[in-house]
């Protein structure tokens, strides 16, 4: 077990590896140093001299790779590669484009975008997985035929749509929830309900669907049949066998995402105002902050591999048929 | 004269191989029963049929011309680079002018008050009368009137379409054995019905949004209506070349990986697992600035505007791809695997049997199935991400006519009171429909391919 | 079963009783009734920099503005804009000199100006730990580890100080200007101006390897030749000539005292890791100081204990004088005690919350105008009455500035001087009709350029009297704009008939080079199309960001482009330097983005730079109009209105468009605010009622439907 989680933490390395040279590639392809500088030196009178400074103080004016000028160590050290992508595995994301410790940002922003994605998976994840079974009851009669077409229905609505109705409805109409805003503590819940209910929704169509099929893939198995022909009653049969069984891929499902709730919801969180990783990531893109971004690349990468692993040795533990080579 | 943009071209690659799929499917009699499920079943049949419709449009609005103009010194004609496709043609009558601003569906009148002077020094703020549309005939002022005899007509032309086409069909199918599929078609009624109603719907909407504007105007008086039906065009080709795109590389690394394993399994493995790894949104972004500086630094390169969108549309396709490919490798890698150890793969090694014929003889055919349900389901999801992208600035160029950029133009026009919910809302039906068919499609087609579906039941 | 339905109606009736009037959209973790003087505003884009070296866009400002205090201010009610002193006890005291520094009269030759500039006395600085001292050490200027433990931002400091401001904090900043590791954009231009400023720069940016206290202690050392001490309170600039708008310069943020203690303390390490630097925690003496900078969030500003005091201004200088003598009777400045700003990116939200009630002020997003004004019959604007009924107000001024569309003179086919290119520049200008880019874009809210010289400044054509005679006619006394076929006409001049090059027969395309990827950069480019389409041109629209944007400005590679210009200070010098080709963007980085050049205009320019406000002047600014008004180098756009909705409660409301430092004057009435809230914000929970209705039945249905199921399997 432990010999396996280690190899899997080995292989980690050479894909950071080669993300990083990946990333490294694209933003410095990308836009040179000088145009970072202009854009963020604002646009009125500006002069070379500026510029110059500003790449020299964020550390842009060393060569991309090697420093002849250099001595020893530093012929390597003092370069755009070693400063910007080097040190991104050492966790040192450095400073932002705007002049800010990202991350101090990074550690500050992580918990709003918890507090909308966390509960939103768990409500998400009940609510589904109770259509689910209730569709199941009902396989093959109109109930579970109406309630798979409103889930492809539910589906084929994009997510822009569900957060602009939503916020017309809920806060403009009926001034049920602010409109948009964020508080540290308690008073963030009144923030959070709606972001969360429509996360909710968005995801009921899809999961729903998915439980459906994970639970009816268990309820054709063997077993199953042998128990419902013992005399045992629907309801007991999906709870006590279908139910139970199926938990692993849904625990497995779960945890993959688990690692990527910290990046937060892109749209969402720009939609209302919530200060977490996801406005973060936008905010950057659209200022085209590469040195944030940079960052959010290397973080969402490290998590999601994490959620690998970790859903790797989720399996060993709840299913010991599960072995790993 | 005739003009391809890369994405036409793309397109009709697409088509080409949609074509000469249905064609692999009619010789191939195990698939042919596979196929028949779907065309049996009322939602496939009505999803397929919805569908092509859309397709025919994405493909009337891919074949473009050069717009001419009249010289009258050198007395000849010449072309300028404006390029109008057969779909702008066809649908000429209703974009032909645009009003100043806003206006309603089926309104008359402008959305907002303007200052006009009625005599000579009296000036006077009214919702000025539309130009172009809504005030042509003695009923403008009885909308709904008008409205009823437009429906009515195209109901009876409606009527004459479908009552010549069924005679063509039916006439061909008693003197000649066409194929099982077309039979099909033309017998069940439940088809033919909801042919006849998509084909009402849009004659009907045709005649009408000859004389109204039927889903408004926008902010600079272009007809909501065929914004929206442009946008078929751009959503249907995300959704498709995006797969042709990720195509050969996902089916090439994912069988080589499976198939040959060892070393370049542990290499393709990497590749896809780094890729996948970066968070897409971020990759795409990345990727479109990069193109916007190439843009900039060859803009003799792009002649005009549609050239640069078609470009930046089809660089927003492949790296989408790029983003894309990877799942599905994964799923190939496995399956090839599999399938190497099975007997007759096994045998066929023995017989010595090339690598490269049983992959093409044993391996793909095995494996056709997996790329088609995924290419199904990553259409809906396809066309549903362009609009967040669009959303967050990295989707398709501002000048192209997409869902994503009405929704992001619509998010300023709901916190206008009155509010303007038109573009809005027709951006939601026209994604709302396309999406909503292609997973019912997608549903059919997996249940389909699935060997555990029990395809007599039902 | 009865149990059950009784649980139910219990539940239900919980519910309902749970439901109350009171507004739960408050966007706001306080509670509104108990604030009394807190003003509520909000920001679009996180500043940038709250450094005074390096400020220079407005959304700064908003904040800075009310922290730093340069020497001199606008008065906020006087129109035409005025200076008047803020920190200085007066007006500066102006002496020419010749070119051995001598006095001399303004009928010599001048060679240099001398600004004599006292300060108040006893001003102090807002408290602060970087003035905390404990036995004669500054306690917090060499921190360590220990005592930086529990500090995450500025106010976990537990000691703070302040001292009174000297004229040394005023030169202390003005090197700082000079410093390149401080960016300021203004420390190019001023080399042009202060006299040894450039050799200063040259000296300081050589000593790059001094860092924290031996580059203050050596910025503290090194003079500046045209910048001399007087006493505590008194100190002089020298200028290079004569440059009257430098007294403008002095009124910016630019110019604001600087304490070395502050940057001392700032420039630790340790702090920068944290965040905690000078461009996010300001040290001033104005009215307010920044308690809480959560640029993700919000920011506090709250009221500075240490301000001396102010007197709200009056038109009349006699009545302030008198309301002191009787004191009392007017409250000195500020009259809020706190001002929250919160982080609002987006303008819906924005919008709808000050009609909520939740924002004190908000400017008029162009999509919302039809809600917000409507027009009287005579076209006045007024509030539309639903807006009315809520007892907001609309206060209006036109902005000092200038949008227009430049043609890059450089270009082989809209650029040059000879007069094909100047009919094709014409015929374009006369074909887009910006009356309309105002009625869609900007529903009204704007006025069309003559020239580059917005209302409100002196040399402003009101196109009634003067007019940009290449364009207008005068009809019966009427302005009329020269139509199309006249444009068809200059276009056929310039050699392309019909939208066709005669020499080569080609469709004429040109290329319009656009910033910003939003629906209303689309709309803007697709209106523009038309517009050249009118005379058969076809318009290309090459969109970039704004980075590449400025590059191709800056290679002079864009073709026709928009631009907009806001003015540094009320000045016509300050929009026809836009055109003044030593200004020429692609030969010297300057702001001339059309690179026009034209030897006629620039000695003009020349002569009218350095002259009084007469009727000499005007006549020059008139000459210089003429010339590139035929040159047409560019499409004279429109200058922006600028409309402002506030509250009933919030008092002392006035436009002053280049005053910074207003929300001193600003004033609440809590009472009246947290009524109208109240009343426009009843939650409406039908929704929710019927959502539970419906909710119970569900469930209802659903274990009957069960029950039903079970018992046929029981049966089976």
């Amino acid at each position: 077990m432990i010999r396996y989680i280690l190899k899997r933490l080995v292989f980690i390395i050479p894909i950071l590896i080669g993300v990083n040279l990946l990333t490294f590639a694209l933003f410095f392809v990308v836009n040179s140093p000088e145009e970072i500088a202009r854009l963020h030196l604002g646009d009125k009178r500006i002069t070379q001299e500026q510029i110059f400074a500003w790449n020299e103080e964020r550390g842009y004016n060393n060569p991309l790779f090697y420093n002849s000028s250099e001595k020893g160590l530093n012929k390597i050290q003092k370069t755009i590669f070693y400063e910007k992508s080097v040190k991104l595995f050492l966790f040192d994301f450095g400073v932002s484009d705007s002049g800010r410790d990202i991350k101090y940002d990074i550690l500050q922003r992580m918990w709003p975008s918890l507090a909308i994605a966390f509960p939103s998976l768990v409500v998400g994840v009940l609510i589904n997985i109770t259509f689910a079974l209730f569709f199941v009851f009902f396989r093959s009669t109109y109930v579970d035929y109406v309630g798979v077409i409103i889930c492809v229905a539910l589906m084929s609505i994009s997510s822009l749509f569900y957060i602009i109705g939503g916020q017309y409805l809920i806060s403009k109409l009926l001034h049920l929830v602010p409109i948009s805003g964020y508080a540290n503590g308690y008073d963030a819940i009144k923030f959070l309900i709606l972001p969360v209910i429509i996360s909710v929704i968005y995801g009921i169509g899809s999961g729903t669907r998915w439980y459906r099929s994970l639970f009816l893939e268990e309820i054709e198995k063997d077993y199953v049949k042998t128990a419902k022909s013992k005399g045992l009653s629907e309801s007991s049969v999906l709870f006590n066998h279908v139910f139970k069984n199926a938990l692993i891929p849904i625990l497995t499902g779960v945890v993959v995402i688990l690692p990527l709730l910290f990046l937060g919801s892109l749209i969402v969180e720009s939609f209302f105002g919530i200060p977490g990783l996801g406005s973060y990531t936008i905010d950057a893109i659209q200022s085209q902050d590469f040195a944030i971004v940079r960052a959010m690349v290397f973080l969402g990468t490290i998590l999601y591999i994490v959620g690998l692993v970790l859903t790797d040795i989720s399996y060993t533990l709840v299913d010991p048929r599960v072995r790993l080579k | 004269m005739f003009v391809f943009l890369i994405t036409d071209l793309f397109f009709f690659i697409v088509i080409i191989a949609l074509f000469s799929y249905i064609f692999y499917v009619r010789k191939t009699p195990d698939l042919l029963d596979t196929w028949s499920y779907v065309f049996k079943k009322k939602t496939g049949a009505l999803s397929i049929l919805v569908l092509s419709f859309f397709m025919i449009i994405a493909l009337c609005d891919s074949i473009r011309f050069k717009n001419k103009v009249y010289d009258e010194n050198n007395k000849k004609y010449s072309y300028t680079s404006e390029i109008s496709s057969l779909l702008d043609i066809i649908l000429l009558p209703i974009h032909e002018n645009s009003e100043k601003s806003y206006s309603s569906p089926f309104s008359s009148k402008l959305y907002s008050k303007e200052t006009i002077k009625v005599d000579k020094d009296i000036d006077k703020r009214i919702y000025p009368k539309l130009e172009y549309k809504g005030n042509h005939n003695l009923y403008s002022d009885k909308n709904t009137h008008n409205i009823y005899i437009t429906i009515i007509i195209s109901f009876v032309k409606t009527l004459f379409i479908c009552f010549f086409m069924y005679l063509i069909i039916f006439y061909k199918t008693l003197f000649k054995n066409f194929n099982k599929i077309t039979t099909q078609f033309v017998k069940n009624k439940f088809i033919f019905l909801s042919f006849f109603i998509i084909l009402l719907i849009f004659i009907s909407l045709y005649d009408l949004s000859i004389q109204y504007y039927v889903l408004g105007t926008d902010k600079v008086g272009e007809d909501v209506l065929y914004k929206s039906i442009k946008s078929i065009r751009t959503g249907i080709l995300i959704g498709t070349l995006t797969t042709i795109v990720m195509l050969p590389f996902a089916i090439f690394f994912g069988i080589f990986a499976g198939y040959i394993g060892g070393f370049v399994d542990d290499i393709i493995q990497f590749i896809y697992t780094t890729l996948y790894s970066i968070p897409s949104v971020l990759l795409i972004a990345s990727a479109i600035l990069m193109l916007q500086v190439y843009m900039a630094n060859n803009p003799t390169n792009f002649e005009n505007v549609y050239e640069r969108a078609d470009l930046r549309l089809f660089f927003l396709c492949m790296i989408l791809g790029l983003t894309s490919w990877t799942g599905l490798c994964r799923l190939l890698r496995g399956e090839s695997m599999k399938l190497r150890e099975i007997e007759y793969v096994q045998a066929s090694q023995t017989f010595g049997l090339s690598k490269i014929s049983i992959i093409i003889r044993h391996i793909i055919p095995n494996i056709m199935h997996i790329v088609i349900i995924t290419v199904v389901l990553d259409f809906s999801a396809l066309v549903l991400a362009e609009a967040v992208l669009s959303y967050v600035n990295i989707g398709v160029d501002p000048s192209t006519y997409s869902w994503g950029n009405m929704i992001n133009a619509a998010r300023l026009e709901m916190s206008r009171e009155p509010i303007v919910w038109w573009p809005l809302f027709a951006a939601f039906v026209f994604m709302f429909i396309l999406v909503l068919f292609a997973n019912l499609f997608s549903d059919v087609v997996r249940d389909a391919f699935d060997p555990r579906t029990n395809k007599n039941y039902e | 079963m009865f149990n059950s339905y009784r649980y139910i109606i219990i539940v239900f009736i919980i519910f309902l009783k749970g439901c109350s009037d009171k507004p739960l959209n408050n966007p706001y973790s306080d509670n509104l009734k108990n604030l009394k003087n807190v003003y509520y505003s909000s920001f679009q884009e996180r500043p940038k920099h709250l450094d005074p070296a390096r400020s220079y866009s407005s959304n700064e400002y908003a904040f800075i503005a009310q922290i730093y205090e340069p020497l001199y201010q606008y008065h906020y009610l006087k129109k035409p804009y005025e200076l008047i002193p803020l920190v200085a006890a007066e007006m500066p005291e102006i002496i020419y000199l010749d070119d051995k520094f001598k006095q001399t009269s303004l009928n010599k030759k001048i060679y240099y100006t001398k600004y004599i500039i006292k300060i108040k006395e006893g001003i102090l600085y807002q408290n602060h730990p970087a003035f905390y001292k404990k036995d004669n050490e500054y306690f917090y200027h060499n921190l360590d580890d220990d005592q930086l433990k529990n500090i995450n931002t500025l106010k976990d400091f537990k000691y703070e100080s302040t001292r009174e401001l000297t004229s040394d904090d005023y030169i202390y900043q003005i090197k700082r200007l000079a410093d390149n590791k401080n960016h300021s954009p203004i420390s190019g231009v001023m080399s042009g101006y202060i006299l040894g400023f450039d050799d200063f720069k040259n000296k300081i940016n050589k000593k790059n390897e001094l860092n924290g206290i031996k580059r203050i202690k050596f910025l503290q050392s090194t003079s500046i030749q045209g910048i001399e001490k007087i006493n505590e309170y008194k100190f002089s600039i020298i200028i290079k000539n004569q440059y009257p708008q430098f007294i403008y310069w002095l009124a910016m943020p630019f110019f604001s005292p600087m304490p070395w203690e502050a940057d001392s303390f700032y420039m630790q390490e340790k702090l920068i890791k944290k965040n905690i630097t000078l461009n996010w925690f300001p040290v001033g003496t104005g009215p307010f100081r920044l308690i809480e900078n959560n640029p993700n969030l919000r920011m506090v500003l709250d009221y500075n204990k240490n301000f001396r005091g102010e007197v709200y201004p009056s038109l009349d200088d006699k009545i302030i004088n008198k309301k002191l003598i009787s004191s009392n009777i007017v409250k000195s400045v500020p009259f809020i005690d706190k001002a929250i700003f919160s982080l609002e990116k987006e303008q819906i939200p924005r919008w709808n919350k000050f009609l909520q009630g939740y924002y004190d002020s908000s400017g008029i997003a162009s999509d919302n105008f039809d809600q917000a004004v409507s027009f009287n019959n005579s076209g006045d604007i007024q509030l539309s009455k639903e807006l009315e009924e809520k007892g907001i107000h609309l206060n209006t001024a036109t902005a000092a500035s200038t949008y227009y569309i430049g043609f890059n003179m450089l270009d082989p086919i809209v650029g040059g001087y000879e007069s094909k290119a100047r009919y094709l520049r014409q015929a374009i200008t006369l074909a887009i009709d910006y009356d309309e880019y105002i009625s869609i874009f900007a529903n009204g809210r704007g006025i069309v350029a003559q020239s580059p010289i917005p209302p409100g400044i002196f040399g402003y054509q009101d196109g009634i009297k003067e007019y940009n005679k290449t364009i207008y006619t005068k009809v019966n006394n009427n302005l009329v704009k020269k139509n199309i076929v006249k444009a068809k006409d200059l276009l056929k001049k310039a050699g392309y008939v019909n939208g066709l090059d005669q020499k080569t027969g080609k469709p004429l395309v040109l290329y319009f080079e656009a910033t910003g990827s939003g629906a209303e950069t689309y709309a803007f480019l697709n209106w523009l199309r038309k517009q050249f389409k009118k005379i058969n041109i076809q318009l290309v629209a090459r969109v970039t960001d704004y980075n590449r944007f400025q590059e191709k400005m800056i290679k002079g590679t864009g073709q026709i482009f928009q631009w907009g210009w806001n003015a540094d200070y009320p000045d016509p010098e300050n929009f026809l330097f836009l055109l003044y080709s030593k200004n020429g963007k692609v030969k010297y980085g300057g702001e001339n983005a059309s690179n026009y050049s034209n030897y006629e205009f620039d000695k003009l320019f020349l002569k009218m730079k350095n002259m009084k406000n007469t009727k000499k002047r005007k006549q020059l600014i008139e000459n210089m109009l003429a010339i590139v008004q035929n040159d047409s180098p560019w499409i004279w756009g429109f200058h922006p209105k600028s409309f402002s909705l506030s509250h009933s409660w919030l008092e002392n409301v006035e436009s002053n468009l280049m005053a910074n430092n207003t929300l001193k004057y600003k004033k609440i009435n809590n009472n009246i605010r947290y009524d109208m809230i109240s009343k426009w914000n009843k939650p409406n929970y039908t929704l929710l009622h019927i959502l539970f209705i419906i909710f119970l039945i569900f469930i209802f249905s659903v274990i009957l439907m069960i029950r039903k199921k079970e018992k046929e399997k029981a049966y089976d």
